[in-house]
């Protein structure tokens, strides 16, 4: 049976990894490559690497970042931030990324998605959507959650889909940095209206908030950065929690 | 040395990374003819199945005389689905028909692509999973899959199972990324480093 994964992210900023909190107050938790390896000694799924204020400050993903976590792990390792054109993507996947993730680019144009899918495979081409709950709907934002882009998240992830996407990750920005849980609804509503896989992202607190989204939110992954940076054995305690309620996970 | 094929179909750095990690450095013949000095051919790729037109008909028959020289082949994902007939996925393109069957689609009652972990459920003795337990998990990243025929070594269920792992005496394939598979997946390739090693 296919595992849920568990990804962990790493916003870096210059070179280091930093945590924001609802996109904002940035502070620092350490060496990519350090974190990457006791990730990957733990038995995470999959990385993800976003330069967190590349696009505001139109700054490319770094690549020698890429290189150092890239260079000795074997495992899934996706790039974001700042990615807005082909030669963009080449620059991470030449770097050693095996997947790209697009945000702000996609939603001013989002022909770049069939782009990238085209030159490098559906497989590698990770659409990131940014939601805020709005009255009824789920809104989605660009430039790190910034600006609204006046599309609805549920439509904008079809969409993306039919453009080519291989995989959504979906972030709430409502629960981004906060710790009480993701947002299921929102998780649960996108994973239902496409058929490529869901990445839940935001508020990950606690171990129960996994299972929640695993389940009730339907995520075929869950993405956390703090709940796995600030503990040791996080990630398999996390694994062994999941698979004693019959969430399917890779035990290491 | 073992040749690393590049039809275009994706990229390679992980494929290269992960053989490295396995004693090997692969060189990328530029044409056919190159592969008279190699000692084992690998066939990489991701996407849809008609990328591997660019595997003409000089490719093939290059291949075809290395395994007469008994030179073994390693198909990785899209490039274990060539190793087939054919696949659905385009089916005016021909595969290279070293493994009898096709590639189908896979089945709609789960999300398609199939993304992520997945154990391997072992049919019979492999060269190819040498020191890999009975339901280690890989990483996969695919829609269309191949039918289990006598040449499968393992299976994999998404929805229903289908060939993971294929294997004949010098004909090896897997669906997964072992370049993407943590430990086991680098054991997987220093394997077939190792089957290669004999016509060094």
């Amino acid at each position: 049976m296919l595992s849920k994964r568990l990804i962990a992210c790493l916003d870096v900023r210059n070179g280091c990894v930093v945590k924001g909190v609802q996109f904002e107050e940035l502070r620092n938790a350490g060496d990519p490559a350090a974190l990457a390896r006791r990730y990957n000694s733990e038995g995470i799924d999959e990385l993800v690497i976003l330069d967190v204020t590349a696009t505001l400050e139109s700054r490319r993903a770094l690549a020698v970042t890429i290189r150092a976590v890239s260079r000795e792990l074997f495992i899934p390792l996706a790039v974001g931030g700042g990615i807005r054109s082909l030669q963009d993507a080449e620059a991470a996947i030449e770097a050693g990324a095996d997947k790209v993730s697009v945000n702000s680019a996609a939603l001013a144009d989002p022909s770049l998605i069939t782009t990238l899918a085209g030159r490098y495979g559906s497989q590698a081409i990770v659409v990131a959507i940014d939601a805020k709950r709005q009255d009824e709907t789920f809104a989605v934002y660009s430039r790190s959650g910034s600006t609204a882009a006046g599309r609805e998240a549920v439509e904008w992830a079809k969409e993306a889909e039919a453009c080519g996407a291989g995989e959504i990750l979906l972030t709430s920005i409502d629960r981004d940095g906060t710790r009480e849980g993701f947002d299921c609804e929102l998780t649960a509503a996108v994973s239902q209206a496409v058929s490529i896989p869901v990445i839940a992202s935001g508020g990950a607190g606690t171990f129960a908030h996994f299972l929640d989204v695993f389940t009730a939110g339907r995520a075929d992954a869950a993405l956390a950065a703090s709940v796995f940076h600030y503990s040791e054995h996080a990630v398999s305690e996390l694994k062994q929690f999941l698979a004693s309620n019959e969430v399917p996970v890779r035990l290491h | 040395m073992i040749a690393l094929i590049d039809y275009g179909a994706g990229n390679l750095t992980s494929v290269r990374k992960g053989f490295a990690a396995a004693g090997a450095e692969l060189f990328t013949p530029a044409a056919p003819d190159d592969l008279a000095r190699a000692t084992g051919i690998v066939v990489p790729g991701v996407g849809h199945f008609n990328a591997t037109a660019a595997l003409h008909d000089g490719w093939r028959s290059a291949i075809g005389g290395a395994l007469n020289r008994g030179i073994p082949l390693f198909g990785i994902c899209l490039g274990q689905q060539w190793l087939y007939e054919g696949s659905d996925e385009d089916s005016d393109a021909r595969g290279l028909g070293v493994i009898r069957g096709r590639c189908r689609r896979l089945p709609p009652t789960l999300k398609v692509p199939h993304v992520g972990w997945n154990s391997l459920e072992m049919r019979r003795p492999s060269r190819l999973l040498e020191g890999i337990a009975e339901g280690t998990q890989a990483y996969f990243t695919h829609s269309y899959a191949a039918d289990i025929t006598d040449e499968t070594v393992a299976t994999t269920t998404h929805a229903a199972p289908f060939a993971s792992v294929v294997e004949t005496d010098q004909v090896f394939g897997v669906q997964f990324h072992p370049e993407k598979s943590g430990t086991s997946g680098v054991r997987i390739l220093k394997n077939f480093v190792a089957l290669c090693s004999r016509n060094a």
